[in-house]
């Protein structure tokens, strides 16, 4: 059993969690929890694997105690649709205007903004997406989202993979 | 005189993609509209074709904050097509999945939503950096009813163990009273939480509504029972739609319920607080007592209270059907499939969810027909707005901006959406 201190905080073995968001509902908005079923029926050996929706007091939970957090979740920058995106939380504040979707205007930036201020937010947390084309009502990913998807889920296995090795 | 426009091109802290826009002319209000982009069209179209167990765990995923709301009003319907009524420990154990919905969403609506607005900060995260400990508190609670969701429904969010007939699985007494003492910790801060909120500084702003609530003998609603108004109305949830019908209204992609013959009318917390308040538990009522909140209460913005009241409610109703818990024989009743039409509703959160689905003899689904509480909020939403912004037009552009996202947020309206959605035109 891990241990944890009293702010929540993973102090024993490296808890190393990875949280695909968004609504499969949604086009390109189900990005994050296409990559975290595939990965995890790959396999991702000591990687706590979630699906969530993105609502951000849900999304503070399973910060909390990891010692490192990967979030996939679609983005919407405003770069050509394809583009693969890697932010790291420690560089600044995360912008809500990144995601093209919250849960009630609370979402996953504000989840993570929130934890920073509390104290919880884990030494590493990453963010990684591709940035979407359509986020209308409908199910599968638009061609240059589909098109970038490995090379996305090569680029998160071998960043856990180098963590992992320490 | 001045005149603007008031606009908020998508609506903070409100689920969807909402856009408020009012225009005043000459010192008064000369239009307001309110458009919303709604899923549950999708949704209808996806289901047909369907076979009818995967219902619940499609339309769980219509709504990232109350998907059990939309699991339980679908296997209502269904199980009333097939002819079958869900009693005893599985029916309570229904009732304490929505529980946990309610705390989940009342908590993060009344702490993260709601109350920046009364407080004067523009967002949670502003309020998180000047009072860490509140935040703090609220995640805790929170996290309780998310701890019932997952626990019943197998997941946090959009639960798969509901299925038409029961559970696929059910918990032992164990698995249940493991969650007791922090039941009993999170009622007590609900109760902190009502008397919090009723110190608050409240917008005037009265309307004589007509409140439409599910009501059932003996039990604060959640599922099933009769519809009833504040004008008299009591009909079975079947002839909802003899009642009630949807509009469709050019400047929005939502339909917009009226009832007919009357109007406009409001679902929710206030609905149901008005409609029911013999019926709270009484933990709760005696709360609503301490503040001296008693029904009808008709400012929207007052709704942050009663959601309080509600949260109390649902923790103690949580409390009560775990210490009388024995685990049902079967996790769920036989289901004969036949053909047939079904109809049902529950008490999402933010008002009542209307479901009615037709079932081929296979088990396919024909048709299905869901309304959510927002639209049949929608035109109220508005003509509260239209009563807000003509009380205030000399106020100043960003303060009344403000104020008109705060009641819209009264309703807690599912509209998908990400920042600011208010704009105010002056001409």
């Amino acid at each position: 059993m891990e241990q944890v201190d009293d702010d929540g905080v993973a102090t024993g073995v490296m808890q190393i969690r990875l949280v695909g968001v968004g609504n499969e509902f949604r086009a390109d908005d189900g990005l994050g929890i296409c990559v975290a079923r595939e990965l995890r029926r790959r396999g991702l050996p000591g990687v706590d694997v979630r699906e969530h929706g993105g609502e951000a007091a849900g999304l503070i939970e399973l910060l909390r105690g990891a010692s490192a957090v990967f979030i996939i979740d679609a983005i919407s920058a405003g770069k050509p649709p394809g583009t693969i995106h890697r932010i790291d939380a420690a560089r600044g504040r995360i912008s809500q205007a990144l995601f093209r979707f919250s849960t009630h205007g609370y979402g996953v930036a504000e989840g993570i903004e929130t934890a920073r201020i509390l104290g919880i937010l884990p030494p590493l947390t990453l963010i990684f997406g591709i940035e979407g084309e359509a986020f209308g009502q409908g199910m599968g990913l638009s061609d240059p989202v589909v098109k970038n998807v490995p090379s996305l889920m090569y680029l998160i296995k071998s960043e856990i993979e180098q963590l992992q090795a320490g | 005189m001045k005149n603007r426009v008031i606009k908020v091109d998508q609506l903070a802290r409100v689920e969807g993609e909402g856009a408020v826009f009012i225009k005043i002319t000459d010192g008064k209000v000369a239009d307001v509209k309110l458009r919303i982009y709604e899923p549950p069209r999708f949704f209808e179209a996806f289901l047909r074709g369907r076979d009818f167990t995967e219902v619940p765990d499609i339309t769980a995923r219509i709504c990232g904050i109350c998907p059990v709301a939309y699991q339980m009003s679908s296997v209502h319907a269904l199980e009333d097509a097939m002819g079958v009524k869900v009693e005893g420990p599985l029916r309570e154990l229904r009732r304490l999945i929505y529980c946990g919905e309610w705390i989940e969403s009342h908590v993060l609506h009344v702490f993260m939503l709601h109350a920046p607005d009364f407080l004067g900060y523009e967002d949670a995260l502003l309020l998180a950096k000047d009072k860490p400990e509140l935040v703090k508190m609220a995640l805790a609670m929170k996290k309780i009813g998310n701890d019932i969701v997952a626990l019943l429904g197998g997941r946090e969010i959009h639960p798969i163990n509901v299925r038409v007939g029961g559970f696929y699985r059910v918990p032992s007494r164990n698995d249940l009273r493991g969650l007791l003492d922090r039941l009993k910790w999170g009622r007590d801060r609900a109760i902190e939480a009502v008397k919090l909120t009723s110190t608050l500084e409240f917008p005037e702003l009265e309307t004589d509504y007509e409140f439409v609530s599910l009501r059932s003998p003996g039990e604060y609603p959640f599922s099933g029972g009769r519809i009833v108004a504040t004008s008299g109305l009591d009909i079975a949830i079947r002839e909802y739609e003899f009642h009630f019908e949807e509009r469709h209204i050019q400047h929005s992609n939502a339909l917009h319920s009226v009832e007919k013959g009357r109007g406009s009318f409001q679902v929710g917390p206030l609905a149901r607080f008005n409609l029911n308040f013999d019926l709270l538990s009484p933990a709760a009522r005696h709360a609503a007592d301490a503040v001296s909140l008693k029904p009808p209460v008709r400012n929207p913005f007052r709704s942050i209270i009663v959601r309080s009241v509600e949260t109390v409610y649902a923790f103690d109703e949580a409390i009560r059907i775990i210490e009388n818990y024995t685990p049902p024989d079967r996790p769920a009743v036989d289901i004969e499939v036949k053909k047939g039409i079904g109809f049902g509703a529950s008490e999402a959160p933010r008002g009542m969810l209307y479901h009615r689905y037709r079932v081929a003899d296979d088990g396919r689904i024909l048709d299905a027909k869901i309304v959510p509480p927002t639209a049949q909020n929608l035109q109220t939403i508005e003509a509260d707005l239209r009563k807000f912004a003509s009380a205030n037009v000399d106020m100043d552009r960003e303060t009344l901006t403000w104020k008109c996202e705060q009641a819209v947020r009264n309703y807690d309206p599912c509209i998908s959406c990400a920042t600011h959605f208010v704009r105010l035109e002056r001409t």
